[in-house]
This record gives C-alpha cells, structure tokens and sequence, in this order.
C-alpha cells in the first residue's frame, strides 16, 4: 500500500494505492489524524480509486479519520470507492455516515 | 455435511505481510470453484477477518505465531436442498475466544473497531467456533448456488 498526499489551498488529497489491511491501516490512520486533527485541514479528500480491498481494520482508521474531522469540524470526504470497499462500507452501515463521491471531480466540486 | 476432500491446504506465521498472499489464494480458489463474484469477495473478506483476529488477539500481535488455513470441499443441506460448498478451517494456537464475543458488537453506534466478526458473519452461510486442547477451531462455511439458481455479482 503506498499513500501520498496533494496539498492545495484549504484541501488535501490523499492517493491511496493498494489493499488497506492490518499490514498498513495504522499508516492510513496516522496520516489522517496528522492532517485533520493536527494541522486541521479545512477538507481533506480520499481518493480510493486504486484501493481494491479495505478490511475492518481499514474501515476503523476511516472512521477514526471521520471523527477528527467532526471534532475539528472540517470535511473528510471518500471517493472513487472499489465495489468492495462499497461493500464493506455498506456491510458496516457505514456508507451512508461517511461523504462519498464516485470521482475526484465531484468531491472537489462539492 | 460430509467431506469430500482437502482442495488446499496453507501454513503461515502470524506476519500481517502474509494476509494479501492468503487472501489472493483463497480468491482464485472461490474463483476456480465456481462461486460468483460477490461471493468470491464474501469468502476472502471473511478468511482475512478471521486471519486478522487471530494475529490481533489470539497472538496479541505478536508476529511468527503458526497458522493453518485447510479448505475442503463440502457436501450439505441448506433449507432441505443439496448443496455443495466450501469450508475453511482455520488452525491456531493463541489465546482462547470469548464465546460472548462471537456475536459481535451492534453497528448502532458509529466507533472504530469490532467489525471483523460482523463481517465475517455477514459474508458466510455458517461458521462455528471451538477450543481444542490448546488450540482455536474456526470453521468458515460458503455454499455454491443451486443449480437453477442464478446470483448476481
């Protein structure tokens, strides 16, 4: 799993490439914790496109991420989602808690 | 339900670098039996949940612990017809499961956490856990649709 961050005015993107697993959840969780708890980014994105599978321990650091985000009231939003992180989401009934769009574009235009 | 032989049979170390090389080969192999796509995601998703428990709280985290993952090809009923199936018996020799914590946690409130067994429930049609001796008993079971009966994917 590799994951890099763009940084613009008042947003950051993170490229998560690869599964999201117990091998590497805690690396996802650190860097959105950095970005939305510690520098307290207005609205920071997730771009899952080329994450294939995300497990419960992936599921935990978003919504760890999804915390931070409502306590420091700034906007953590998802997209690109695989039809199996959709799925895990949904098998969590988390899908609906979370901001989700299909692309890149929407997330940014929202 | 009746054996009808071992399909594969893995032996691995409580390294969480381990759990892709698992879950690629359980996928192929749903695949190679003939189960749809959803469920091929449903059988790797609850094989690695299973496998991430028992890294994280039979062996505490505590890496080089040995696992063993065995698959069988399964003859049984479900509501009165049938079936053949998939079961996968997961071997280890950590800490005992509490018994209270295989219903998992309800998905009212939104935390992080406690969702693997959720998932793993959710993606099987059975599953049963035992301790035996000294060691923890999970057994995972898939059935392959009926004939007749499409599914989607």
């Amino acid at each position: 799993m590799q994951i890099s961050a763009r940084r613009m005015e008042k947003i950051t993107i993170f490229d998560v490439t690869g599964d999201i697993d117990l091998a590497n959840s805690p690396e996802v969780r650190k860097a959105l914790l950095r970005e939305l708890r510690d520098i307290r980014t207005p609205r920071v994105v997730m771009n899952l496109r080329q994450v294939r599978y995300i497990d419960s321990s992936g599921v935990a650091s978003l919504v760890e991420g999804l915390k931070a985000s409502r306590d420091s009231g700034s906007r953590f939003i998802l997209c690109g989602l695989s039809t199996s992180a959709r799925e895990v989401l949904q098998l969590s009934r988390l899908i609906k808690i979370f901001e989700i769009y299909d692309s890149e574009e929407q997330a940014l235009a929202s | 339900m009746t054996e009808c032989g071992l399909l594969l049979n893995l032996e691995l170390r409580s390294n969480p670098e381990m759990l892709c090389v698992v879950r690629s080969a359980v996928e192929r192999l749903t695949e190679e039996m003939g189960f749809s796509e959803r469920d091929c995601r449903s059988v790797t998703r609850a094989v690695d949940e299973a496998l991430t428990n028992i890294m994280r709280h039979a062996y505490h985290g505590q890496p080089e612990q040995p696992i063993q993952v065995s698959c069988f090809r399964r003859q049984g009923q479900m509501e009165s017809v049938r079936r053949e199936g998939l079961e996968i018996l997961l071997v280890d020799y950590g800490a005992a499961m509490d018994p209270s914590k295989l219903q998992g946690r309800s998905l009212d409130e939104v935390r992080p956490g406690g969702l693997g067994l959720h998932f793993i429930r959710a993606s099987m049609d059975d599953f049963a856990y035992s301790r035996e001796g000294n060691s923890n008993h999970l057994r995972l079971l898939k059935y392959l649709p009926s004939p007749g009966h499409g599914q989607g994917s």
